[in-house]
């Protein structure tokens, strides 16, 4: 078993309403930043022990599936760095 | 009849919803600490309004994944009443009891206020004592109250006898203006496909006494009631 660090990025889908980014958008363009567009997205590290990487992915997959997205309007990235 | 109010921590609407239940609907209900589970034979399960793990996350998210869960499951699987309220609404979504989700609202602010409702389809457990196309009062308060079905965005993927109610104007009339969180098209009250289970994020519990303003949301606890009596 090894310590992986894997960084996993939860985000809308293309085509669902993102209010907070649309507000945030607005805000920097009240700064003077012209802003063409503006997306969020959360991210998590997190560490934990797994085989190699390929098991350290689908660890991360499932931890995505049962909790951190919701299939309904979420997709999500993962990246194992170590 | 006995029903179940479930407290999970940061749930607040949970006495509330046990008093109305009691006190004015006359309905034997316990609350119940989430870690107890459900194992008395409840008729009917209600998930209360509040803030379950602050919100965090996602609204719903980690109580919907608590091993009441699975109780709560069980018994929509025997057929069980089992109805969420606003936070409840939005674990009832995140456990996949009903269909689609309940997120941020289109203007990103709490709303608290009356709404109109519609009621959409009469024949089910929750609205039988309504007409079908009746308007009434009941109040919302949330952030993340936006319904979006599966598949975003498409119309058709949500069957309509799935449609409780939607936000509609005082006459009855489904607009833009009236719908107050962006939710698609302007649905607010949802239904499993089996139809006993509601997720709704309206308070009934907030409009079950004529000195509240409104009653209206005393008839789906009614309801409840009258369908499990006609259905035991």
């Amino acid at each position: 078993m090894t310590d992986f660090l894997v960084r996993i990025t939860i985000s809308l889908k293309e085509g669902v309403l993102d209010p907070e980014a649309s507000l945030i958008r607005r805000a920097l363009e009240n700064l003077g930043f012209p802003t063409g567009e503006l997306k969020t997205s959360r991210q998590f590290l997190v560490r934990f022990h797994a085989e190699n990487a390929d098991d350290a992915r689908k660890r991360a997959e499932a931890m995505c599936e049962r909790l951190l997205a919701n299939p309904v309007i979420h997709r999500y990235e993962i990246e194992v760095m170590k | 009849m006995r029903f179940a109010v479930v407290q999970f921590g940061g749930s607040n609407c949970d006495r509330d919803v046990a008093y109305v239940l009691n006190d004015v609907c006359g309905i034997d209900t316990d609350l119940v600490w989430y870690k107890e589970g459900l194992s008395r034979g409840y008729d009917a399960v209600i998930l209360p309004g509040g803030f379950s793990y602050g919100d965090y996350l996602r609204a719903g998210a980690i109580a919907a994944r608590t091993r009441i869960m699975d109780d709560v499951r069980r018994i929509a699987g025997r057929n069980g009443l089992v109805l969420g309220i606003c936070n409840g609404a939005q674990i009832l979504a995140e456990s996949g009891l009903v269909p689609g989700v309940f997120t941020i609202n289109a203007y990103p602010k709490f709303i608290c206020r009356p709404a109109y409702l519609r009621v959409e389809n009469p024949k089910n457990p929750f609205t039988l004592l309504f007409a079908g196309g009746e308007v009434i009062r009941i109040p919302i308060a949330h952030r993340e109250g936006r319904y979006i079905p599966p598949s975003a965005g498409r119309t058709g993927t949500l069957k309509e006898e799935c449609v409780a109610f939607r936000f509609c104007d005082p006459a009855g009339n489904i607009t833009h203006e009236s719908n107050p969180n962006g939710s698609f098209e302007n649905i607010t009250g949802v239904l499993s496909s089996g139809g006993n289970v509601l997720a709704m994020m309206p308070h009934p519990e907030r409009a079950s006494e004529d000195i509240l303003g409104s009653s209206d949301g005393k008839r789906i606890f009614l309801s409840m009631a009258r369908f499990i009596e006609e259905n035991s």
